[in-house]
């Protein structure tokens, strides 16, 4: 009975703070109503008996991937006001959608059932007297081990492309540049002189090592300006 | 088992669904908020898979679902990647303003 109570309090606040992220006039307040709803759905995870997605849902969600809107949206100097334009003109085809998908959502509910072997066909069964993350752990790493090393692989991408894309090549960094250390000839760094006998290094005007000749030639600024 | 039968779970994320397709069509503009109905989209989808792997009392959904939260990760990474370069060299976020590819 509790449980039951509890779900109808959760899946509406999942639902209205849904709502709210999608028609919030501050993004600010969208994504802070995005934080509600994954805490809601955390609960209906908890509620269905997965503990552990529930906890990374919280974890991964709120704690990284929600704070991730939020700093984007503060930082963005962007007029929002500015982007709600043409609110009113998308809501009528925004809602026709919606509501055809819903009933197709709902005439497909309405006329299944489960097939009468189903219970032969799972793949992992939940074995008994063992907590939901102990079984997951049991699982994840030996009979999907390959869907994990390929979420990892997924994850690796992610960083590298967020790091790739939003890398700026600032001008005042000094690299190491690999062109300019491989093209060096013995010609400019080594030079034969005779020198006399009894002769003084400064008065033959060799300076060694050699004082560096200023070249402007750094890297070349419009190398690599983000696709432009 | 659960104690909450499938048809609530089901009609509970069949709803997130279409707030969430609602929400691409309601914010044309915006990018950072269709990417946060996405990020409700996948909310359902994992919503659907939790309470089909309660019923059947089968892990396998529960491992799907964190597949789908490991994408789900990486999407907002890459398309907030994507939004932040995007108004560096634009100056702005507007979907409408994408046209540097001619599409």
């Amino acid at each position: 009975m509790i449980p039951t109570i509890l779900f109808y309090l959760f899946a509406a606040v999942l639902i209205v703070s849904a709502a709210m992220v999608v028609s919030a006039r501050n993004p600010v307040h969208s994504v802070l109503f995005l934080i509600l709803a994954f805490f809601n759905a955390a609960a209906l995870f908890l509620i269905a008996g997965a503990e552990f997605l529930a906890m990374i849902l919280v974890i991964v969600y709120v704690g990284a991937v929600a704070v991730l809107f939020l700093f984007v949206v503060m930082m963005l100097d962007v007029d929002f006001a500015q982007l709600r334009g043409g609110f009113q003109r998308y809501l009528p085809v925004g809602a026709a959608v919606g509501v055809v998908l819903f009933v197709e959502l709902a005439a497909v509910l309405g006329g299944w059932k489960l097939a009468p072997d189903t219970k032969a066909l799972r793949m992992s069964p939940m074995p008994d007297g063992m907590t939901n993350t102990e079984a997951l752990g049991r699982i994840l790493y030996t009979d999907y081990v390959l869907l994990f090393q390929i979420a990892g692989l997924v994850l690796l991408v992610a960083m590298i492309g967020a790091i790739v894309l939003t890398l700026r090549d600032r001008q005042t960094s000094r690299h190491q540049s690999i062109r300019v250390q491989t093209e060096r000839t013995v010609a400019e760094t080594l030079e034969m002189m005779s020198v006399g006998i009894g002769v003084g290094v400064k008065e033959t005007g060799i300076l060694r090592p050699k004082p560096p000749e200023i070249k402007e030639e750094a890297h070349a600024p419009a190398e690599h300006h983000h696709g432009h | 088992m659960m104690e909450v039968g499938l048809p609530h779970y089901l009609v509970v994320s069949a709803i997130l669904l279409v707030l969430g397709i609602f929400g691409i069509f309601l914010n044309r503009k915006n990018v950072i908020v269709i990417l946060m109905a996405i990020e409700l989209i996948l909310l359902a989808v994992n919503l659907n898979f939790v309470a089909f792997s309660a019923v059947h009392n089968d892990l396998a959904g529960q491992v799907m679902a964190m597949l789908v939260l490991t994408v789900a990760a990486a999407e907002a990474a890459i398309g907030l990647a994507i939004v932040v370069i995007y108004f560096r060299n634009r100056g702005s976020i507007q979907v409408e303003d994408v046209n540097l590819m001619k599409g």
